[in-house]
């Protein structure tokens, strides 16, 4: 099996051009969240100028209807972008699949930009029902960090698979994980959100129900689907090393991981305990990062299929 | 307590119902949930006993101070560590103890009507009212129609208003149940795969060598289950015919696979006599094993686990009596290949002990697949055995195979060689087909490469009971997650004459008795439905239509 270097090489250009279109929408996001700020500052001040001319249809002052605006423009523009973006990641990994004729996450490069393009996808779906873009910061962020860390540290040329990880269950298995991943991920941004808004520190935000609820419905969809990843995993693994289950370090904090989210759904259901089951969240993404980066680079086990070093 | 034996006893009962309530409790469970993934997590970052024991032990040399303790406290074998144990036995208790009451509510629940219509209907978080010409039973019978599916009553009020009540998504709660109930189950039979199974690791030697299933001795590690004595181990033997892997240019590998021959308990026969070797009963019958391609054989797997190579060495002693031996060198570096051994002869035809214990021979040192030589250093540049070369010391004396200690099969007893009855006779680097001479005449010669793999047996009785166990957890998981456990009512109240009459009031109103979110189309489609008060109702718009958040 050969590798079609000609299309690695777009695959690769189509990856920085996506960290750098996501880069702009973060920036964006970032505008929209400052300018945002301002506009909850602004009320006061223009009250202690005189609310005398305060009419309904326009706000008092000039300035605050158009920071207004501008937060709104900036974060049309950083969803707008966070599209594009999205097709330019999609290009990318459907460039590698191509090139090397498998799935595109065989190794710890690819799967990173997977679960990016997951949680990538995750928000947009999410952002056509919910009107939720001023999260966008706190999703974003943790994307390009991570598609930046996979890109330049985690880097690994177009390659064909060991023969460990030739089995179709690369396509379940490894899939699974992917998509419980990426939703994780954004599931954990709406809950960190919710922290911060209801501890009052950014009114920017959307409401905190809204991103409880956010939170909350992510998981819901990801539990069952990272349960499954698991129990695939557990299939492959009696294929493949003999057993479903060794406690191999990957397997151990996928399950602990599992067990946190299984605390959160708990949490949540238990009245009064809004905040901490949001803790818990952040927890749980906490752990699946731990499990991503710790567990695949610095622990030795089965799951060694990183390719880097 | 004035310790009469009624106060005490009494005294006891409630201390005991506290302690279940207490264990019984969402708190609780929650910080079981908590202490399990806690306790986990050392099981993950440290080596484990069970994993790898030359992990441990290397990480004990490495960090003297803590190590004792860590030991004591059972973090290098976390997984059969007493308290970590504890922590899953006392979280299944507490789940019995939440799941027993739940499952009984939920049978009741399953009798029961649905919950009478509420007096004041706007005060639910969804409601919706109009007026319509259908008479009061009309638009109920209309409701209980387009209700199908779920579970409904119906009564009249004194006031003359006829109600609906309706309730649907009872399998949320019994997906909960489902979800509960196989996660202990997949911990019973985990535990039950985990007493009767066993597995096994066996080096075999490519190109005939042979194994058999028959006891503990056939293994090179064998781990049983408690109950697993070593005894009646599923028969099958296994030939190693041929072993090929296929590398990439940059040598990494593509492909692995073992061409083997095999025999079960079918060929054994089921005669107590056994099976004639070489009858029909007997025959071998081939098979191709592979990465992710195990043979599977009744209740035993065999799978492929590792390769390597054997280095062959053929030593003629003075006398001209000449010994044979290829045993399995292990791999230092897993891309190249370049492996470290010891092979080891005993002189042929001296009985004394004492005399012999003076003239073992051992050669040791390393062996590249495809050699690279860095001056006289040798290294590995590609897996496959392109051009084989050892970098051999030969040591004479003392291999103190009969001092009673156990010794590795890969290098010689450094004890031995320190103090001094283990001596080096010489060094040097032979390719295929060289030799070297000792100072006593004796030849040593390299003269052959074979692969070797290794392969585990792995028998579980188990295991597709925890699959089983482990789909069903995913089922009802998929169904507590997914079904909304949600209530819908209608009254319709007919205006009296002196109000106009003639008409009916209609008012429904809906609540989702778990997450709200997603139930509000659901309502508006029913509502507006019912609200039409047709005793037919089709698609369309009612005449009001309030909604509250």
């Amino acid at each position: 099996m050969t590798v079609n270097t000609t299309l690695a090489t777009y695959s690769d250009w189509c990856y920085a051009g996506a960290v750098i279109v996501y880069l702009l929408a973060l920036l964006l996001h970032g505008v929209q969240f400052a300018a945002g700020r301002r506009r909850a500052a602004a009320p006061e001040l223009v009250a202690a100028g005189g609310g005398g001319q305060a009419s309904t249809t326009n706000p008092p002052g000039d300035g605050t209807s158009g920071t207004r605006d501008a937060a709104a423009t900036a974060g049309r523009m950083a969803v707008s972008l966070t599209v594009l973006g999205a097709m330019i990641h999609g290009a990318s990994l459907l460039l590698r699949a191509l090139a090397v004729q498998r799935v595109p996450w065989g190794n710890m490069y690819e799967f990173g930009s997977a679960i990016c393009l997951a949680a990538v996808v995750t928000w947009l779906v999410l952002l056509r029902r919910h009107r939720v873009s001023g999260l966008g910061v706190f999703v974003l962020l943790p994307v390009v960090i991570l598609l930046f860390t996979s890109g330049t540290l985690l880097y690994t040329k177009a390659a064909p698979l060991q023969p460990a990880l030739r089995s179709y269950w690369i396509a379940i298995h490894v899939f699974a994980a992917v998509i419980a991943s990426g939703v994780l991920l954004v599931a954990g941004a709406a809950s960190v959100g919710y922290l911060m808004r209801t501890s009052g520190r950014a009114e920017r935000l959307p409401a905190a129900d809204v991103l409880d609820r956010l939170a909350y419905r992510a998981t819901i969809v990801a539990f069952p689907v990272w349960t499954f990843a698991i129990i695939a995993g557990a299939i492959w693994a009696e294929t493949a090393w003999g057993r479903y289950w060794g406690w191999d370090p990957k397997e151990t904090v996928a399950l602990v991981a599992w067990v946190v989210y299984a605390g959160y759904l708990h949490a949540r259901a238990t009245a009064g305990w809004r905040r901490g089951a949001a803790w818990i969240n952040v927890a749980g993404l906490a752990v699946m990062i731990f499990n991503l980066f710790f567990v695949n680079l610095v622990v030795s086990g089965f799951h060694s299929y990183a390719g880097v070093g | 307590m004035n310790g009469s034996p009624n106060d005490v006893l009494s005294g006891v009962v409630a201390s005991l119902r506290n302690t279940w309530r207490g264990l019984t409790s969402m708190r609780t469970a929650l910080i079981l949930l908590f202490l399990l993934a806690l306790g986990a997590l050392p099981g993950a970052l440290l080596p484990q006993y069970s994993l790898n024991a030359a992990a441990v032990q290397r990480y004990q040399a490495e960090h003297p101070t803590i190590s004792p303790l860590l030991d004591r406290l059972g973090f290098f074998d976390v997984f059969s560590a007493v308290w970590f144990a504890a922590i899953y036995l006392l979280l299944f208790v507490s789940l019995v103890g939440c799941l027993v009451p739940r499952s009984l509510d939920y049978a009741r629940g399953l009798r029961a009507r649905p919950v009478a219509t509420p007096r004041n209907l706007s005060r639910l978080p969804h409601h919706a009212a109009a007026s319509v010409t259908a008479e009061p039973a009309e638009v109920t019978a209309a409701a209980r129609r387009l209700l199908r599916g779920w579970r409904t009553a119906e009564a009249v009020e004194p006031s003359g208003a006829h109600t609906v009540s309706a309730e649907r998504g009872y399998l949320r709660e019994a997906g909960n149940l489902v979800f509960h109930f196989a996660l202990l189950a997949l911990l019973v039979t985990f535990a039950v795969g985990k007493l009767y199974g066993y597995e096994g690791q066996v080096i075999v030697l490519a190109g005939g060598g042979q194994f058999c299933n028959s006891g503990l001795l056939a293994y090179d590690s064998f781990k049983p289950g408690i109950r697993v004595d070593g005894t009646r181990l599923d028969p099958f033997c296994v030939r190693m015919d041929g072993f090929t892997a296929e590398y990439e240019p940059n040598g990494q590998p593509r492909s692995f696979q073992a061409d083997i021959g095999y025999q079960d308990a079918a060929a054994f026969g089921a005669g107590p006599a056994g099976a004639t070797v070489g009858g029909a009963a007997g025959a071998w019958r081939a098979a191709t094993l592979r990465v992710n391609h195990p043979l599977r054989l009744g209740g035993a797997r065999v799978y492929l686990i590792g390769h390597g190579y054997a280095p062959r060495f053929t030593v003629t002693f003075p006398d001209g009596q000449q010994r044979t031996s290829a045993i399995q060198w292990r791999s230092v570096d897993t891309t190249t290949l370049l492996s470290e051994g010891a092979t080891k002869f005993d002189p042929p035809g001296v009985t004394d002990p004492e005399q012999r214990r003076q003239r073992q021979l051992a050669i040791t040192g390393l062996f590249a697949p495809t050699a690279f030589f860095d001056g006289a250093v040798l290294s590995s540049s590609f897996p496959a055995p392109r051009d084989p070369a050892v970098a051999i010391d030969v040591l004479r004396g003392d291999l103190g195979t009969e001092s009673g200690r156990g010794q590795s099969i890969f290098g010689v007893d450094q004890s031995m060689v320190e103090s001094g009855r283990l001596v080096r006779v010489a060094r040097q680097n032979l390719l295929l087909g060289e030799q070297l001479t000792l100072d006593d005449g004796t030849v040593v010669r390299f003269d052959g490469v074979q692969q070797w793999v290794s392969l585990q047996v792995s028998h579980d009785p188990a295991q597709q009971w925890v699959l089983l166990s482990a789909l069903c957890v995913l089922a009802g998981l998929g169904a507590s997650l997914s079904i909304r456990r949600r209530r819908f009512w209608v009254r319709a109240a007919p205006i009296t004459e002196a109000e106009g009459g003639g008409r009916t009031v209609v008012e429904v109103g809906g609540l989702a008795r778990t997450d709200q979110a997603g139930y509000g189309e659901e309502f508006t489609r029913l509502a507006a439905l019912v609200l039409r008060g047709d005793p037919e109702p089709s698609r369309g718009r009612p005449a009001a239509l309030a909604r509250k958040e």
